[in-house]
């Protein structure tokens, strides 16, 4: 039966095909880069944000081209856990050493409300000079917020009101693509590590 | 038999101080920036007896609560709680990313230097409140939840 012998044949050889393309594959994910933090490359939301900084100017991703972006969402009245990233933010700049200046950090208020443009820039001054606090309207807030898959909400808290917010932040590379989502309890090194690889992977701008 | 009196004595004098005594260790309050108008305090505290941190009140800020961060997935919530357990001889840590004492509506901008006078209310099984008068020193914003914190999250 040489036509089934042919067909088999034929089989054999498309698996191995299949198989090749399959490990070829696999050698180009070796190939690609590798983070301590949750690599979110190729993500289909966080493309971009349109807000304002202290002294009301537009700020979008595309200011910061070349250098690699950390942003959080928080705000300032938050004893906690808005400190310990920012605090984190900073110690990442030290590791860095000569490269901090090209890490971006940016504080992006879900209180409007409250995060008045002076309190907002002192807030992050005081942690770094370098770091950037943006705000908007409480609608455009809303926006940017559901753009970047961040849940934020006011919660009444006795005579107050404090704020649930996501604690993640977001790691974009020098062409401005979101790369990384950092957890809250990730450690200020491993972070320093991600930024560095990002850094180092990009092409030299033109 | 003098002696063993004399110790016993000694012993329940011991005693009886321990039991009303709820130590407080490194208390510290987070520095503010010009009208921001809350921050947190946190601090270590020991009951030599099953007690509950009830309350805690301070001349800086209009209102003080007790606040506990949970973290739900990704998101931090902050929540009110009535109060704070405090097992027998057990150091219950107020610190980010647990406890906290929530002071709010600041009467004046908190500052590096300054100390903050802070009171805690612990009331025993019996129902008997005791106060622990404390002055929290201020750390800068930027105190990476005082370093050793940080690193004993991990």
């Amino acid at each position: 039966m040489p036509f089934a012998v042919l067909r088999l044949r034929s089989l054999v050889l498309r698996a191995l095909l299949v198989l090749f393309a399959a490990l070829s594959l696999g050698a180009c994910n070796d190939d690609e880069l590798r983070f301590n933090n949750t690599d979110i490359t190729g993500a289909n939301f966080g493309h971009d944000f349109s807000l304002l900084d202290p002294e009301g100017n537009t700020r979008t991703l595309a200011d910061f081209r070349g250098k690699v972006v950390m942003m959080f969402f928080g705000f300032t009245q938050c004893p906690d856990i808005c400190p310990t990233a920012l605090s984190r933010a900073v110690e990442v700049r030290r590791l860095l050493g000569v490269d901090a200046e090209r890490l971006q950090v940016i504080f992006v208020s879900v209180d409007p409300e409250r995060d008045r443009p002076e309190v907002l820039k002192a807030y992050t001054a005081a942690f770094d000079p370098a770091f950037l606090g943006l705000h908007a309207s409480l609608e455009d807030t809303r926006k940017v917020a559901d753009a970047f898959r961040v849940f934020y909400r006011k919660v009444p808290t006795g005579a107050s009101y404090s704020m649930d917010h996501t604690a993640t932040s977001y790691v974009f590379d020098p062409q401005g693509s979101l790369r990384l989502a950092v957890a809250y309890q990730s450690p200020a090194e491993s972070v320093a590590a991600d930024v560095r690889t990002l850094l180092q992977s990009a092409s030299p701008l033109p | 038999m003098k002696v063993r009196l004399v110790a016993s004595l000694c012993a329940a004098l011991i005693s009886s101080a321990a039991f009303a005594q709820v130590t407080v260790s490194e208390p510290w309050v987070r520095a503010t920036v010009p009208q921001q108008k809350s921050t947190g305090a946190f601090m270590q505290i020991t009951s030599p007896v099953d007690g509950k941190l009830v309350e805690a009140k301070s001349p800086a800020a209009k209102v003080v609560e007790i606040h506990e961060m949970v973290m739900e997935g990704d998101i931090m919530k902050m929540r009110a709680v009535k109060g704070v357990d405090l097992p027998a001889g057990k150091t219950v840590e107020l610190k980010p990313g647990g406890y906290h004492v929530m002071l709010i509506d600041l009467n004046a901008q908190v500052k590096v230097g300054d100390t903050v006078p802070l009171t805690m209310v612990v009331e025993g099984k019996d129902g008997k409140r005791e106060n622990v008068e404390l002055n929290a020193p201020v750390r800068p914003l930027n105190n990476a939840a005082g370093g050793m914190q940080m690193h004993k999250m991990h």
